[in-house]
């Protein structure tokens, strides 16, 4: 099956700022995307090039199976965009708002109606439908947007693009979106998201793409993307002075990655492949006596690690990092 | 064509309930007319001499007074939908530049009749007595409706140059301003000899000429045909530069 979204070299400039720099993407159909990155790493623009809304400096892409320049209209009738900011009507109600998108998507008003009531109910704003969005709290405006999305026919919807779908949202708001975002997958919709949050990218994609400075940091799945570019480790307190410097010497003399330690908080991270078996073998190496070490936590790698290794600007390698506190 | 007529009419629909639903906004952009109209007619109208009552002088003025305020709120609307990010979601449905805003300007037109009809009223009940014949009154509405038209297209191109809602406000103060100097409430002659010229062949005059000349039932002479032009004109200009600026503002 062709992807759903693919692009080739990608590039995009501002004046004399390079937004995107020659970027390849590429999205199978039917799965959840992430493009992962800090504010202004070219996220929000690769969204909008893809969405046909802005065009490309140079480079080729292809959403649906259309061209996203020569075939602009077709791309249009195969994906929704939610943008940043919620694009919907605050002086309209929620019905309102879908009616008036349904219409401009082609549909005759009786079918609009239809699929406005269809689209509230399934986004639990039928009670709300006829108030006006002014009333609404983030987390419904969000879900009215998503919806606004959808309102051409079920099915025609081929890609979904979010762009940063929950900045901005408490938690429960965006437990709720990303509920909403798992069944559109789970009917079989593509999605393409953006965020900057790791834990939504880590829960929600199969794929995820790093990018900074308009560049492909990395690219993999949320399990590749940790083992390869964050590990696990072992951070212990030492009970006094003598006990760091002990553990430190230990701890070199017994690992390939490096070791953190920060003696003013008499703290040590070591590697390890967090089983208990290598943890259990590491603290009995380390201290033998069992008098050295006063606590342990167990830090298992998170994708913030990754991101912060990638984005880095210093560019430290990675196992340098502080300790993290966990 | 057909998808953009029917897009163009959906949007305009929004316009009008977004604008029924800012129902202050509305009511001062129509009271304003009709309080300057009570200013004109009664502080300054009794010192002025047209060779008429002043209040019949004065009424046509105040109604392209009050396209000029509606006119300016299209600015308004188009910059905050350019704004908060409103068009992309039109445009990701497929929505042209050009229908985006005829929505805009056909809302402005509705909210503009209604306002014209509210001054007629308030002018019918302070005195104003037109002579007009139904033809007459035809064609000076139509003229009307083709002024409020240029301008408030015009008014929609500068809203897609303004980046905020006061800045869209602060350019479309020209289009408020151009019935002052003009024969709108006072003879050209008594202005300064300077402003002749520009007074004389500015748009305003022979609208305001035409109207006059239509609705009190004297010879307008060839006013109608030069407002009309004027119209067309700027309706060309309009439609030309928001083509040009909608892609520029869309790159």
């Amino acid at each position: 099956m062709s992807p759903a979204v693919e692009a080739t070299a990608l590039s995009k400039s501002h004046g004399s700022v390079r937004v995107l720099d020659s970027l390849d993407l590429r999205v199978a159909e039917g799965t959840v995307f992430a493009l992962l990155g800090p504010n202004g790493a070219g996220k929000t623009t690769t969204v909008r090039i893809l969405a046909t809304l802005t065009r490309p400096g140079s480079g080729h892409a292809r959403v649906a199976g259309h061209d996203i320049v020569t075939e602009r209209s077709r791309v249009r009738r195969a994906i929704s965009l939610t943008g940043q900011y919620a694009a919907v009507d605050e002086t309209q109600t929620g019905a309102e708002n879908l009616r008036t998108a349904a219409r401009l998507s082609g549909l005759p008003r009786r079918a609009a109606a239809r699929r406005a009531a269809e689209l509230l109910e399934r986004f639990r704003l039928a009670e709300a439908g006829d108030r006006l969005v002014r009333t609404y709290s983030g987390g419904m405006r969000r879900r009215l947007d998503l919806a606004a999305g959808l309102v051409r026919d079920p099915g025609t919807t081929r890609v979904m693009f979010l762009d940063e779908p929950t900045t901005g949202l408490d938690p429960r708001s965006r437990q709720e979106l990303w509920d909403a975002v798992r069944e559109l997958s789970a009917a079989g919709t593509t999605v393409f998201l953006t965020t900057q949050y790791l834990e939504e990218a880590d829960r929600l994609a199969d794929d995820i793409t790093v990018l900074g400075a308009g560049r492909t940091l990395a690219t993999g799945t949320p399990a590749a993307l940790k083992s390869r570019y964050a590990e696990h480790r072992l951070d212990l307190v030492a009970r006094d002075r003598e006990a760091h410097l002990r553990l430190t010497s230990a701890a070199s003399a017994v690992t390939t990655g490096s070791v953190t330690a920060t003696p003013d908080a008499l703290s040590l991270g070591v590697p390890t492949d967090g089983s208990a078996a290598h943890v259990r073998a590491l603290l009995d190496v380390l201290d033998p006596e069992r008098r050295d070490v006063d606590r342990f936590t167990l830090h298992t790698a998170t994708l913030d690690d990754v991101f912060l290794a990638l984005t880095d600007t210093t560019a430290l390698p990675v196992n340098d990092k502080e300790p993290s506190r966990v | 064509m057909s998808d953009a007529l029917s897009s163009a009419t959906v949007l305009a629909g929004r316009g009008i309930r977004i604008s029924r639903r800012n129902l202050d906004a509305v009511i001062t952009s129509m009271m304003l007319p009709i309080m300057l109209m009570l200013v004109f007619v009664y502080f300054f109208g009794g010192a002025i001499d047209t060779g008429t009552r002043y209040v019949t002088y004065v009424v046509p003025g105040v109604l392209v007074l009050c396209a000029g305020f509606g006119a300016a709120s299209t600015a308004v609307s188009v910059s905050e939908d350019m704004r908060l990010g409103v068009v992309d979601r039109f445009r990701t449905l497929d929505v042209g530049g050009t229908p985006f805003l005829a929505g805009h300007v056909a809302a402005t037109v509705t909210r503009n009749a209604l306002s014209t009809a509210l001054v007629l009223g308030a002018a019918f009940a302070i005195g104003f007595r037109p002579a007009g014949t139904a033809a007459g009154w035809l064609a000076a509405i139509g003229l009307l409706l083709a002024w409020i038209t240029a301008v408030s297209w015009l008014s929609a191109a500068l809203g897609l140059v303004t980046r905020t809602a006061e800045a869209a406000g602060a350019v479309t103060f020209f289009m408020m301003f151009l019935p002052y100097p003009s024969s709108a409430f006072v003879p050209i002659e008594t202005m300064p000899s300077w402003l002749h010229g520009f007074a004389e062949h500015q748009p305003v005059t022979p609208l305001i000429e035409s109207m006059r000349g239509l609705l009190l039932d004297r010879p307008a002479g060839d006013a109608p045909w030069i407002a009309l032009a004027w119209c067309a004109g700027l309706l060309t200009v309009a439609l030309a530069a928001s083509g040009c600026l909608f892609r520029f503002r869309t790159r």
